[in-house]
């Protein structure tokens, strides 16, 4: 992992502008999330950032003290061989709440998300260390089955990978394995209502029998995600899920984690800054392997206490 | 800079004519090899047959037809002096020389046609019989002078005919090449494929999804791998010993049957199957099998239910050049005895036989010259077979071929 610098001299302003930081946070149902209350729209800005101002960064995790974290990590490392990918990262992922990991490549993000359901197992030289609880349950342990822990911890992919069957098939697979369809009947509702649930089903309703292959890249990812809440998690991780979209399809699968948020508590991570802005709730910045600051969205993007974090929202580098 | 594009240019142009020499010199020894392999063998699929006046009053067979009902006509026929009777016929109809112009053949015709009808034996009858190999082969055009005489007389009777030798499709090995086949040879071959294929199918596509998706990458895979590899290229005279130290005098099996033919060439076939089934397993995109772990299915679930439909066709185009190269394949199973001389097509895989290639092994190495068209008609039909299996390998790869 090297740092690219863009630009040394030029100083540069936020990418997101504050307003854009502000009108993502006014997305939560402000009233009904107690430690929301203090975002109030339009000139609130200024007393938000003096407000966050003096948080330190233990506080940043009081920020939703007295509420039950869905996922925690506790000090998790990973090593791939000799190789130290992440150091000690303690974070906390909630319930209706969207939480995005932001950092230049290879900093560390993907692989702590694909901690939270242990797809780096696949991986042979890879070691995990710490503690990461799943409704205060160790999922780091053996004696966690990891086939129901993917059931629960859903996960969407960079790339768009739909299998190679129908589209039916794809978002039936999920649910005929785990045996949550006792008849033909039930597992097509399950199909219906996670396809109208990732937004997709008014546009495949008449060709479900069709390729999963032949949909484009956009609706191949939401068919990915009907796939992944098919199975009625309980977590959602996307790993970077618009990378290898456009604009329009981005801002639909957007739309989608919004409406997604109220049922599932889902992780994201993201290259683009201006996303994070736009669907999270918190943000949380990686940097060579640290988890470098944790905090409210809007505080990050307007008021980061780090200067790394500052560096890197303003584009110095990344 | 305009000279160095030139040249640039001009490299490309010569690149281009040696490979379109290359293709040119290929294609140019393909058409030869089937024109050569064409032109002799045809013949061997036809043979001529002479006119034959038989008086069976006047002859000294002693067959009464009224015994000739039942299951044992046959047998009694086939104990009669069939040729003898033919012989004084042929003497009779177009002199003395023509005493020995039918073969084996002809006698077995004979016999099927009094079976058939054994009231010809009451009187005169006319008959077609397949000439012998040597007058077949002066009607032909190949020149043997004594016999040219005999086919222009016969000619000039309107007494000689060619038709479509039937006989070559449904007869097994015989002495006299007249009335040898090669069902029996097919059979056996058949019989040999499907053994290999029952057993190094499974074993070599399980051993590579082993491999592949559970093993641990530590020195002991890597010493297995090169081994396969290895394997993969040792000549197949070796595993022809190897089936005959441990098939035949370990384990005491059948010698000359197709099970043991087909158990040799499955271990000659194995690695390959292994080494197509590996590559074809590490070409399905890791994105599926991260999307099946994603949704919770287990290791065995991704791999049965995403990893090995995607690799199918890979596999089973691997599969079907491992076993089209087993059923030309020779040099093992002369080792277990699978050379021996068979009359009788083989009942089922425990039965002595023989095979294709080694038919066609030996046939060339015999004296009589009737057997040289017979040897290249059944390198037709060889060719033939190996055409439908990858024909068929092909038709497999599409049929199962998905995107991704």
């Amino acid at each position: 992992m090297e740092m690219k610098e863009k630009m040394p001299i030029t100083p540069t302003t936020p990418v997101p502008s504050p307003s854009a930081a502000i009108s993502a946070e006014a997305h939560e149902e402000g009233p009904s999330v107690a430690d929301d209350l203090d975002v109030v729209p339009e000139p609130a800005f200024a007393i938000d950032v003096s407000h966050h101002a003096n948080i330190d960064e233990a506080a940043a995790h009081e920020l939703d003290a007295g509420k039950e974290p869905k996922m925690s990590a506790d000090k998790v490392s990973v090593f791939y061989g000799d190789k130290q990918a992440l150091k000690d990262i303690s974070i906390k992922i909630y319930d209706d709440r969207v939480t995005a990991f932001i950092g230049p490549s290879g900093c560390g993000k993907s692989t702590f998300l694909r901690c939270l359901n242990r797809m780096n197992d696949t991986i042979p030289s890879a070691r995990v260390t710490g503690r990461i609880e799943l409704d205060n349950q160790d999922i780091t342990s053996s004696a966690m089955d990891v086939v129901q822990l993917r059931a629960r911890v859903g996960m969407v992919f960079q790339k768009p990978n739909p299998f190679p069957k129908s589209i039916f098939e794809n978002v039936a697979y999920g649910p005929r394995i785990h045996g949550l369809a006792s008849s033909k009947s039930e597992l097509e509702g399950i199909v219906e209502s996670s396809l109208k649930r990732a937004g997709l089903w008014d546009e495949v309703k008449d060709r479900l029998p069709e390729s999963g292959t032949a949909l484009s890249g956009g609706q191949q990812q939401r068919l990915c995600i009907a796939r992944a809440i098919a199975v009625d998690p309980e977590v959602i991780l996307m790993d970077e899920p618009c990378s290898a979209l456009d604009p329009i399809a981005t801002a639909k699968i957007e739309e989608l984690i919004h409406e997604l948020r109220g049922r599932y508590a889902i992780a994201i991570v993201t290259h683009n800054m201006q996303q994070a802005a736009r669907v999270s709730q918190r943000t949380a910045f990686f940097h060579l392997g640290e988890l470098v600051e944790y905090g409210k969205t809007s505080a990050i993007f307007t008021n980061p206490r780090k200067q790394r974090t500052q560096d890197y929202i303003t584009g110095r580098y990344g | 800079m305009r000279k160095r594009v030139r040249r640039r240019y001009a490299s490309e142009r010569w690149f281009r004519g040696f490979g379109l020499a290359a293709v040119a010199i290929s294609v140019l020894f393909l058409a030869f090899l089937l024109y050569a392999m064409a032109s002799k063998g045809i013949g061997g699929f036809s043979h001529y047959e002479a006119r034959l006046p038989i008086d069976f009053a006047r002859s000294d067979l002693f067959l009464d037809p009224a015994t000739l009902h039942g299951p044992d006509a046959a047998q009694t026929v086939a104990g009669a002096d069939l040729e003898g009777v033919i012989s004084k016929a042929a003497a009779a109809a177009y002199g003395a020389s023509a005493a020995r112009m039918f073969g084996d053949a002809a006698a077995t015709r004979l016999g099927e046609a009094i079976v058939a009808n054994p009231d010809v034996l009451k009187g005169q009858g006319m008959f077609w019989l397949p000439v012998s190999s040597q007058v077949d082969i002066a009607a032909k055009g190949e020149s043997d002078t004594a016999s040219e005489q005999l086919v222009n007389a016969l000619q000039q009777k309107q007494a000689l005919k060619r038709t479509f030798n039937g006989r070559f499709l449904t007869a097994s090995d015989s002495t006299d090449s007249s009335s040898v086949g090669v069902w029996g040879a097919l059979k056996g071959t058949f019989f040999t494929i499907l053994v290999t294929m029952a057993l190094a199918f499974p074993i070599g596509v399980l051993a590579a999804v082993y491999l592949e998706e559970f093993a641990p990458r530590n020195r002991w895979t890597d010493m297995i791998e090169v081994s396969i590899n290895n394997l993969a290229a040792v000549p197949s005279i070796i595993f022809g010993l190897l089936g005959l130290a441990v098939f035949l005098n370990t384990m005491y099996l059948p010698r000359s049957a197709p099970l043991v033919g087909g158990m040799t060439l499955a271990l000659m076939t194995m690695p390959v199957i292994v080494i197509a089934g590996r590559n074809a397993i590490k070409t399905v995109p890791p994105s599926i099998r991260d999307a099946a772990l994603g949704v919770g299915a287990s290791k065995m679930q991704v791999t049965f239910h995403h990893v090995l439909p995607l690799a199918l066709p890979g596999i089973l185009t691997g599969t079907i050049i491992g076993m089209a190269r087993a059923l030309g394949e020779t040099a093992p199973l002369l080792m277990i005895g699978m050379r021996a001389f068979v009359a009788a097509p083989p009942g089922g895989i425990a039965d002595p036989a023989t095979v294709l290639p080694v038919q066609i092994f030996l046939w060339s190495d015999e004296v009589d010259r009737g057997f040289v068209e017979k040897t290249s008609a059944a390198i037709i039909v060889l060719l033939l077979f190996m055409l439908v299996m990858n024909g068929l390998a092909i038709y497999l790869r599409n049929r199962f071929e998905r995107r991704w």
